[in-house]
Parts: C-alpha cells; structure tokens; sequence
C-alpha cells in the first residue's frame, strides 16, 4: 500500500499543476507547475519527504523511458523538418555546445569567485 | 503491416520497452551506447521498415507519455534534498541560467542573420534549448512553426545528453554546481537525466534549471522575438 499512497500524492499534485495551467493563461505546462508545488509542499511540511520519496525515486529511474514516444514523434517532424534542415541542424549544434559551455563557465566562475572572497 | 497493428493498446508501450531493454543490454557491452537514444532510432527504424505509422504505434506509447508529468514533479524530490545547495549558491546558480538563456537565444539571433532565416524560421528554432511543453508554447505564441519547434528541442535534448559530459571536460568545467546547471539549461530534461547519472547535486541543480530557464525564456522570447 506504501506505493499506492506515495503515487495518489503524485498524481494529486500533477492533477493542481494541471488546474495551475487552466487558469493561468501563460505558455507553463502543468509539469512544471507541480514541480515547484511539490517543492512547496516539501519546503512548508505539508508533505513529509518520507511520503514521496519511494515512488519518486522510481520514477526517477525510469525518467529515461518516459520521454522514449516523443523522441520517436521526430520521424513525423522530417517532412516540414527537411525544408530548413542544414541550417536548423548546424544552429541546434552550435548553440547546444555554446550554451552548456557559457552557462557551466559562468556558474563555476562565479562559485570560485565567492569561495576567494568569503 | 499498419492494419494488423492499428487499436493495438498493447503494440506501441511493449516497443518501447523492449527496446529501452535492448539499448541496456548493448550498453554493456559498449559503454558510451545511451539506452534511451538508442530505442528512439530502433524504434524510427522498426516502424519505417514494417510501414507502421506513428500513431499506431502512439495508441499503445502514449501511456508511456502519460508519466511525463508525474516525473516531471518527482524531480521535485532531489532538489528538495540538495536545498542547502540552492540556498547558499542563489545568486550564482541563477547568474549562470541567465548567461545561458541569453547566449541561447542570442545565438540563434546571431545565425539566423547568418543564414537569412524568415522570421517564422527564426522563432521555430527561439526555444531550442528548453523544455518542450514550454518551447511549444513560445514557437506558437510568435508564430513559428511548432512541429519542427519540437524536433529541435528533441535533438538539442539529444546532442546535450550524449556531448554534455565531453563539453564541460572539454571547456575544464568541474564544480558540481556548475555542471548541473549548464546540463539543465543547455539540454532541459534530457540534459538532467545524465546530471542526474553524475550526482545528486549535479541532477537537482540540473532539474532547477530546466524550470528557471524556461521560464526566464519566455519572458525573454518577448524581447527576441521582435529582432528579425
């Protein structure tokens, strides 16, 4: 029963996410929403984290094959996808290795910065 | 071979299992092979070989989708644990997200100069770096064109999650922090399933960052969109 319960508190904070989305008109998925309700919930004790955390931690696990169906959708994106093909490919490329690059550099620097001066 | 497969409700989610197996049943054999990025292509590959279309096969995958949410909100779970984290490095971990959704965008303006993109184009590839439920929303919203939107995002996801771990080596990127958040914002979701392989520290930062980068990106989309 330990699973049944932990996966209702689940399922319960994605269906708020999901009313979050209904009635505030901005592009925000109703995942993201529950996400930072969980946090909430965690952070003022209304959920104690021993009440999630089974189910969560395999949720978790399987995270990877969750997202297994939408990567395959790409084979219905090749039609509209090859018109722009070369340069939607070497943006995606480029910007995937400038991004990670720009965003760790700064971070650490920043973090190493703090560490010299506190 | 569509017909005999078509209202199957079992068809698509044993494929996607099956395969899942199978990439992690190549990967120990050879070690940089990702289980996940794998089934993708073997399934693309079965469907195109038998001539099964995509929704058949979704009839049965779309339960497996079903869990996106759920997931998504069990990330909430280890950056509760790595909160101590979060409160003493605020200003830096933001600090870097900020950096990266500007680079982001900032360089798709940049190319799309380049390559001379319409501003449908433009605004298809704008949200490639985030998480897809957002993206969506940002290329519908300004007028791009939101299936390829989501093909880039699926192959930014991609790229991240095999290249991320090489590109932070490669630019000598160490600190845990650091390497969450960059996971995070330069790949979304499929950036923090590696971080999350690396450390907690380095998937919950990598979790946080997918929210406040997309977030960040649609206040910001306003601002870029009206550049081309």
């Amino acid at each position: 029963m330990k699973y049944v319960y932990q996966f209702s508190v689940i399922l319960l904070i994605s269906a708020l996410g999901e009313l979050l989305k209904y009635l505030i008109p901005l592009p925000i998925p109703a995942s993201i929403y529950g996400l930072v309700l969980m946090l909430a919930a965690l952070m003022t004790g209304v959920i104690k984290l021993k009440k999630v955390e089974a189910a969560s931690d395999f949720l978790l696990e399987i995270m990877p094959i969750a997202f297994i169906p939408g990567g395959v959708a790409l084979l219905t994106a090749w039609d509209s996808l090859k018109n722009m093909l070369v340069p939607a490919l070497v943006i995606t490329i480029v910007t995937t290795v400038f991004v990670i690059c720009v965003t760790g550099t700064v971070t650490q620097l920043m973090i190493k910065g703090g560490k010299k001066n506190g | 071979m569509d017909s005999v497969f078509s209202g199957s409700l079992f068809f698509g989610g044993a494929l996607t299992l099956l395969a899942c197996g199978a990439g992690a049943l190549i990967q120990r054999k050879l070690k940089w092979m990702n289980p996940m990025v794998f089934a993708i292509a073997a399934i693309i590959i079965f469907l195109k070989v038998f001539g099964i279309s995509y929704e058949t096969y979704d009839e049965g995958a779309k339960y497996i989708s079903y869990l996106l949410t759920p997931v998504t909100v069990a990330l909430a779970i280890p950056l509760y644990r790595q909160l101590n984290v979060l409160k003493h490095h605020a200003k830096e971990i933001f600090a870097g997200i900020i950096a990266g959704v500007i680079s982001s965008m900032g360089s798709v303006f940049g190319l799309a100069l380049l390559f001379e993109l319409t501003h449908e184009e433009y605004i298809t590839l704008l949200p490639k770096s985030i998480t897809t439920a957002i993206g969506m929303g940002i290329s519908e919203e300004f007028g791009g064109m939101v299936t390829i939107t989501i093909a880039v995002i699926m192959i930014t996801g991609i790229l991240g999650n095999i290249f991320g771990e090489l590109i932070l080596k490669l630019f000598r990127i160490h600190e845990p922090i650091a390497k969450g958040v960059a996971m995070g914002t330069g790949a979304h979701a499929f950036g923090t399933m590696r971080a999350l392989q690396m450390g907690e520290i380095e998937g919950a930062m990598s979790s946080l960052s997918v929210a406040v980068a997309g977030l960040i990106t649609v206040i910001g989309a306003a601002f870029f969109a009206n550049l081309i």
